[in-house]
């Protein structure tokens, strides 16, 4: 009897097998795959939860609609790493081990830096929406390139070097300082590309002075840059030092000095929102705006606010754009190749279908240069009434 | 003149060290427990003056006083429910209970409120501007602070010296059996302190979001930190020693700012404990520690 039963098994086991040989045959070009899954990380808490928060809403927007589409499924699963690079590294081996295709991630630059060499190793395609430092996708020292690693915002170098460019030439500044954290690689990504064109300008660095990530007394420093009464203030932190920072300048009494700051500013008037007088005149950059005259774009905004009930911000929409960069270059890759969408030779496919991107986002036009780096062009905001307006592109 | 605005600066910033720094010496002084909950009393100040001002949309007045209230209350209800049980039992377990009262309020505040900042209405509660002191600016908060911490710290001079529940107070911290075989309400005098160190605590919250205007569930773990170094360097148990330390760390930190070693403010202030500890253990107006026989 037990003998029999085994005999049976067996049969079975051997019939379910040849029907599995069978269905990998008719695998071939990779139509059945019906579902792909990626990993997503993002700091859900902690002082840059914003950032995480406006990235997931995006790529949560694009990646429903084009579910929504029908054919082919995107499975995302989407993990906080607190804006803290050890959990992101355990973040992401999490995800490793979940058999991701790719990871959209992370958000700010220290725990997508301390990702990367990782992924760089495992061949894992990602993509960051908000990533700026130079370092994201080479290495500083070695200057090896992670060409497994993209981004769909500007980098660093970038908007230090405008930021002095427009202090000096629409502004018509000559002496400014520098207010930046040492603890992080953001905010020194700015400060020496600002530092460096100001040099090469003849804008006059009067004074600068640092601060701890999480430091909430900025009274001393501003104080001593007070002293110098510089025509700019060039502020490269996030939205959180901005709501300090931005108060206590006029404790300090740099009243006459206009702030200037970069896409971590984003957000800043939210934080702000009992009383935003101590930014207003300030200028900041960013890498999206509303006051678009695309449809496509404005479409965007009308979706995005019927979905989440607020407008959509700079990383929200660069998030958009990451999440389509990403699944336009999966797409090609299954039409293009039968590998299995876990293997390693998929994940080198994809790489270099990403690398050949060429789309047109809610952010502009975007292809990747040889530092897989996108060409794009910066919008200036000006703080006017407590509220954002879009100065210009420059 | 900058040096003029730096110190002034520094002294805002050691007022608001002051006032908490008393809260941890005055408990300290009375049942020989470090606080550790202190800083967290403070935190919930903060939410309270916030939620007063936004939700409530109270008069400044009213809001500050309901956070000086709230907070008095809640560290009574706390001395009440944790420190009361184990009055006799080893120190360390009150040290225990008082870190995990700081963690538990900590997360209670981020369960309820988010580990988000939020924006605090600072010029709802004080003016926002500054004024001319002969040819240096200072700002309405700075002034604000040093003056409402002076007073606060005069009439709790008044308050230990003068007063009868003074007298008891100091009679439990010189000797808590021979206070009580006078008659003195032991119990009633350890709340009255806790609940007199949390109204300073209260202040001290309300001068801190008017400097940094923003509240978070952590906001007073480095504050509480800070203060205790203040109260260890003048002289954990002494009064004028809280002060003196207060104001001590809140210089060494705006100073460091204008010497252009901002980076190295916590660590300077460290250093400084240390260099005093090895000099005079018991502080700086510590008293000199007499071995019981």
């Amino acid at each position: 009897m037990k003998k029999r039963t085994l005999k049976v098994f067996s049969l079975v086991l051997v019939l379910v097998m040849a029907l599995g040989l069978l269905a990998s045959c008719a695998n071939d070009d990779n139509s059945d795959v019906n579902e792909i899954t990626i990993g997503i990380l993002a700091p859900l808490t902690g002082g840059a939860a914003y950032f995480g928060e406006s990235v997931r809403n995006g790529l949560m927007l694009y990646i429903d609609e084009f579910n929504a589409r029908g054919g082919l499924q995107i499975n995302p699963i989407l993990r906080d790493e607190e804006g803290n690079m050890t959990i992101a590294v355990t973040m992401y081996n999490y995800l490793v081990d979940q058999n991701v295709t790719a990871i959209i991630g992370s958000v700010t630059s220290d725990p997508t830096r301390a990702i990367v060499p990782l992924a760089f190793e495992d061949n894992m395609p990602m993509i960051t929406a908000s990533a700026t430092h130079a370092g994201v996708t080479v290495h500083p020292d070695t200057g090896q390139v992670f060409t497994n690693m993209f981004r769909s915002c500007f980098i660093d170098p970038f908007q230090g070097t405008k930021m002095a460019d427009f202090a000096f030439e629409e502004l018509g500044a000559r002496t400014a300082a520098v207010l930046y954290s040492n603890e992080i690689a953001y905010s020194i990504g700015l400060m020496e590309a600002f530092i460096h064109r100001a040099e090469t300008l003849g804008l006059e660095i009067v004074h600068i002075e640092r601060h701890a990530d999480h430091a909430v007394d900025f009274v001393g420093q501003l104080t001593n840059i007070a002293a110098h009464n510089p025509d700019v203030l060039f502020v490269p932190g996030y939205n959180y030092h901005v709501a300090l920072i931005g108060p206590q300048s006029v404790t300090a009494g740099l009243t006459d000095t206009v702030l200037l700051g970069a896409d971590g500013w984003a957000g800043s008037l939210e934080r702000m929102e009992h009383d935003p007088s101590s930014i207003e005149g300030s200028f900041f950059m960013t890498g999206f705006t509303h006051e678009s005259t695309e449809q496509h774009v404005l479409d965007f905004i009308s979706r995005f606010e019927a979905e989440y009930g607020i407008p959509p911000n700079m990383f929200a929409a660069q998030a958009y754009d990451a999440a389509m960069i990403l699944i336009a270059a999966i797409e090609r890759t299954l039409a293009a190749t039968d590998y299995e969408p876990d293997s390693e030779a998929f994940r080198l496919a994809l790489i270099d279908q990403m690398s050949a991107t060429d789309i047109q986002g809610v952010t502009g036009r975007i292809t990747f240069d040889e530092f897989n780096n996108p060409q794009k062009t910066a919008f200036i905001i000006h703080i006017v009434d407590g509220v954002e307006r879009f100065w210009g592109t420059f | 003149m900058l040096l003029v605005s730096q110190l002034i600066n520094g002294l805002q910033l050691g007022s608001i060290y002051a006032l908490v720094a008393l809260g941890y010496t005055m408990v300290y002084g009375i049942i020989k427990l470090l606080n550790f909950a202190h800083g967290e009393i403070i935190m919930v100040g903060g939410y309270i003056a916030l939620f007063s001002l936004t939700l409530g949309n109270f008069h400044p007045v009213v809001a500050a006083l309901l956070t000086v209230a709230g907070c008095t209350l809640l560290a009574v209800i706390l001395e009440k429910l944790t420190y009361a049980p184990l009055r006799f039992a080893p120190r360390l377990s009150l040290l225990i209970t008082a870190i995990g009262i700081s963690i538990l309020l900590q997360n209670v505040a981020q369960f309820f409120f988010d580990a988000a900042p939020r924006s605090f209405p600072a010029s709802e509660l004080f003016p926002v501007g500054t004024v001319m002191l002969g040819n240096v600016s200072v700002a309405y908060t700075s002034l604000v602070t040093i003056v409402l911490s002076i007073v606060s710290m005069i009439s709790l001079t008044i308050l230990v010296q003068r007063t009868k529940l003074g007298k008891a107070m100091r009679a439990v911290s010189e000797d808590t059996e021979a206070a009580q075989l006078m008659g003195v309400n032991v119990n009633n005098v350890i709340t009255f302190t806790f609940a007199v160190g949390a109204a300073l605590a209260g202040i001290g919250a309300l001068l801190f979001v008017a400097r940094f205007p923003q509240v978070t569930p952590t906001m007073g773990a480095m504050l509480g930190l800070k203060a205790f170094v203040a109260a260890v360097l003048g002289g954990i148990g002494s009064i004028p020693g809280a002060m003196v330390g207060g104001y001590a760390v809140g210089l060494i930190e705006v100073l460091a700012v204008y010497v252009g070693l901002s980076r190295w403010t916590d660590g300077l202030v460290f250093l400084v404990l240390i260099i005093v500890l090895l000099v005079r253990p018991t502080g700086i107006m510590g008293r000199k520690l007499m071995e019981k026989v």
